[in-house]
C-alpha cells in the first residue's frame, strides 16, 4: 500500500533558501485542465458536470522543475481544482516558483483572485521535493505553503494533498482530493474489490473472486474493509487489513450475514444475520470475537444499518410498517423512529458526516433516486435523475455523495455535490463498477 | 447450471469408483460390502441412505441386497424431484398452488432420507437495494423452508441462504427477467 509522504513542514514555513528564482514570465504554454472530459488513466474516466454556486478564480502557475520530472504535479493539481467545481481556473501564463513573488496586477487583469507556483526538484536519494505557495491576489498576501518529500509513486498524491491544503484555506473546508474510494467491479465472471484516489486513479485490487462480493465498507481509519463474499455459496461478511491482505469471516453463521456497518470508533460492526429466521440488525465485535447481539426484532425485515456519526444511533431499514423505509433507533437497541415518507420505498440510509442530513434512496415514479434529507427541518431534494441509482455513499467532508447508476447498458459510479449543482461520472471501459464507499480523510 | 456441475461431479466419482477397485465405499453406501461399481445402482456418492439396498443377516455373513432397478428419486429427470425452482410473485412470499407438489414431493424425499441436506436459495430481481433485495431472497428462502418443516422436514436438514440479486438466472431487464429471478432454488448438498 502507498506509504505516507513524510511532512517536512508546516503551512506557514520560513522563506524557502533552496530556490531563489524569481518569476519567470516566460510563457510555458501549461495548458488549464478545462478541456473536460479527459481520460484518466487505463480504466477510469471523468466526466464532469455543472459548476459550483460560488467559484473562486484561481491561477495555477506551471511549477519550476529541476531536472525530470514524470508527473506533471501542477496539472492535477488544476484537474482537482476544477472538478470540484467550486474554483474557476485561470491561466495565468506563467511558470511561478515557490519563493517569487507574483506579478499581482497582471494576475488582477486576468481575473484571479489567488495563485499558486511551485517548484519540484529530484533528490539524491531519486525522491522529489515538491513545494508549493499560495497568494492573495487582492490583498497581495502570502498565505503560505507546504513541501512534501514524495518517490515518483506518490507525486499523484503529493499534488492531491496540495489541493486539499489549497482547498480548505480558500472555502474553510476540509478537501477529499487525497481520499480514495472503494468499490465492487465485475468483469465477466471476475468480480473485483477495487480501491481507487477520488480521481479514478492508482487503481489496487485487496481482493479478487469468482463468486460474488458486495457491501464493501471502510473501516473508519481506514486501514480495514468489511464486506460480503459469497466464496462459500453464501453471503458471509469478511473484514480485510489492507496492508497485509489478511481476511477473517467476522460473520458466518447459519443462513445469510450481510450489510456490514462500522461503528464510529471502529470497533464494533452492526450486521443482519438471519440466523434466528428472517434479516435482523445484530451487533458483534470487529475482530469476530464473541456472540452477535441482536438488536432488532421485527417479525419483517430489518437490514441496511448505518451508524450516525456520532455513534449514538443506527438508522436501518424495515419493512415492518408494509413497506420498505428507513427507521432510527438507540445504537444499543431500543424503540425505532419512522424518519422517511412519502414514497412506499426508501431505503439504504447513509447519514452525513455531521449528522444533520441523511442520504437514501427513494422510488418515485418507478425510479430508484438519491435524495437527501435535512433532519432538523424534514426538507428533502432529489440529487439525481438516471433512474437506477443505488448505495449512496458520503465524501468525509460532506460535500458530496457518491452512488451506483447505470450508463450505456453498464453499471457506473457518479458522484453529486449536496446541493446537486456538481456531477462527476465515473465510468470503467473494463466492466461494470457499482457499491461506491468513499473512505475517510488521510492522515 | 450448479445442478449440471453437480451431476457431472457425481459421474465422474462413479468413474473414479469403478477404476479404482480398492477404493472402500462403507462412506458412500451406507456400510454396503458389496462394490456396486455399475453406477446405475443406489444414488451415488453423497446420498448417505440405503436406497434400494436393504440387510440380511449380520456379523461376517452379512450380506446386503442392492436392487439396480431402484435409483434414486432424486436423479430421474422426469420426475417431480427434478424441479428444483419455486417461484414468488412480486410482493408475494407464500407458496403459490403450482408448487406445493413440488414442496410435497421434496419434504417426502427429505423425511425418507434424513442425511441428506439442501440449501435453499432466495434470489430477487434487481431492482432496487442489493442489501434490501438480499432479505427479500431470504424471505423466499424462509417461505421454503418453512414449508418443508410443516410437512415434517427436519430443520437441521435445511439451511435457507440468500444470493439477493447477485447471480441473477435471467440478465434481462423486462417483466419475464425479473419474475425468473424472484425464485427460491433448492440444493442438494
Amino acid at each position: 500500500m502507498r506509504k505516507p509522504v513524510p511532512f517536512i513542514e508546516a503551512a506557514q514555513r520560513a522563506p524557502l533558501s533552496r530556490d531563489r528564482r524569481a518569476l519567470l514570465a516566460a510563457v510555458t504554454g501549461s495548458a488549464l485542465a478545462g478541456a473536460l472530459p479527459r481520460a484518466a488513466g487505463a480504466q477510469m474516466r471523468i466526466d464532469v458536470s455543472g459548476v459550483g454556486a460560488t467559484q473562486y478564480p484561481i491561477a495555477i502557475a506551471g511549477f519550476i522543475s529541476e531536472g525530470k520530472v514524470p508527473q506533471d504535479v501542477a496539472d492535477v493539481l488544476r484537474a482537482d481544482l476544477t472538478r470540484s467545481g467550486a474554483f474557476r481556473l485561470i491561466d495565468p501564463s506563467v511558470t511561478l516558483s515557490d519563493t517569487a513573488t507574483p506579478d499581482f496586477a497582471d494576475l488582477k487583469n486576468r481575473g484571479a483572485d489567488a495563485v499558486a507556483g511551485g517548484s519540484i526538484a529530484r533528490l539524491a536519494d531519486g525522491r522529489f521535493d515538491v513545494r508549493f505557495r499560495l497568494h492573495d491576489v487582492v490583498r497581495g498576501t502570502n498565505l503560505g505553503g507546504e513541501s512534501f518529500l514524495a518517490g515518483e509513486a506518490d507525486l499523484r498524491y503529493a499534488a492531491h494533498r496540495m489541493a486539499d491544503w489549497i482547498y480548505e484555506k480558500l472555502t474553510g473546508e476540509r478537501g477529499i482530493f487525497a481520499t480514495r474510494v472503494l468499490f465492487v467491479a465485475k468483469q465477466g465472471p471476475r468480480y473485483r474489490l477495487n480501491v481507487a484516489d477520488w480521481d479514478g486513479e492508482n487503481i489496487v485490487s485487496p481482493l479478487t473472486s469468482t463468486e460474488p462480493i458486495m457491501s464493501p465498507a471502510w473501516s473508519p481509519d481506514g486501514t480495514r474493509l468489511a464486506y460480503v463474499s459469497f466464496e462459500s455459496r453464501k453471503p458471509v461478511v469478511y473484514v480485510h487489513m489492507l496492508a497485509n491482505g489478511q481476511r477473517k469471516a467476522v460473520a458466518n453463521f447459519r443462513g445469510s450475514n450481510s450489510a456490514p456497518a462500522w461503528s464510529p470508533d471502529g470497533r464494533t460492526l452492526a450486521v443482519t444475520l438471519t440466523r434466528e429466521g428472517l434479516s435482523q440488525v445484530f451487533l458483534i465485535n470487529a475482530d469476530g470475537s464473541g456472540n452477535p447481539r441482536r438488536l432488532t426484532s421485527s417479525s419483517g425485515i430489518d437490514t441496511e444499518p448505518a451508524y450516525s456519526p456520532d455513534g449514538r444511533s443506527l438508522y436501518f431499514t424495515s419493512d415492518r410498517g408494509g413497506s420498505p423505509q428507513i427507521y432510527r433507533m438507540p445504537a444499543d437497541g431500543g424503540d425505532a423512529t419512522r424518519v422517511t415518507f412519502g414514497s412506499p420505498y426508501n431505503v439504504s440510509a447513509r447519514p452525513s458526516p455531521d449528522g444533520r442530513s441523511l442520504a437514501f434512496i427513494t422510488r418515485r415514479e418507478g425510479r430508484y433516486l438519491v435524495a437527501i434529507k435535512n433532519l432538523a427541518t424534514g426538507a428533502e431534494q432529489l440529487l439525481s435523475d438516471a433512474g437506477r441509482e443505488e448505495s449512496p455513499s458520503f465524501a468525509p467532508n460532506g460535500r458530496w455523495i457518491m452512488f451506483a447508476t447505470q450508463s450505456g447498458g453498464r453499471d457506473s459510479l457518479m458522484a453529486v455535490t449536496v446541493d446537486g449543482r456538481v456531477k462527476q461520472r465515473l465510468s470503467s471501459n473494463l466492466g461494470d463498477i457499482r457499491e461506491p464507499s468513499w473512505g475517510p480523510f488521510t492522515r | 447450471m450448479n445442478q449440471k456441475i453437480r451431476l457431472a461431479f457425481v459421474f465422474a466419482s462413479l468413474i473414479g469408483l469403478a477404476a479404482c477397485s480398492s477404493v472402500k465405499l462403507d462412506d458412500q453406501a451406507g456400510g454396503a460390502p458389496i462394490d456396486n461399481r455399475g453406477g446405475a445402482a443406489g444414488g451415488g456418492p453423497g446420498t448417505g441412505g440405503s436406497t434400494g439396498a436393504t440387510a440380511g443377516g449380520t456379523g461376517p455373513r452379512q450380506v446386503t441386497q442392492v436392487d439396480v432397478a431402484q435409483k434414486d428419486a432424486l436423479s430421474d429427470p422426469g420426475g417431480v424431484l427434478s424441479k428444483r425452482s419455486i417461484y414468488f410473485d412480486f410482493d408475494q412470499y407464500t407458496i403459490r398452488d403450482e408448487f406445493k407438489s413440488v414442496i410435497e414431493a421434496h419434504a417426502k424425499y427429505l423425511i425418507a432420507n434424513k442425511g441428506r441436506k439442501v440449501i435453499l436459495q432466495g434470489n430477487a430481481d434487481e431492482r432496487g437495494s442489493r442489501e434490501y433485495n438480499l432479505a427479500l431472497g431470504q424471505k423466499r428462502s424462509e417461505a421454503v423452508s418453512k414449508a418443508l418443516q410443516a410437512l415434517g422436514v427436519a430443520g437441521t436438514q435445511l439451511e435457507a441462504v440468500s444470493l439477493g440479486e447477485e447471480k441473477p438466472k435471467s440478465s434481462g431487464t423486462d417483466e419475464a427477467s425479473f419474475a425468473e429471478n424472484r425464485r427460491a432454488d433448492l440444493v442438494y448438498q
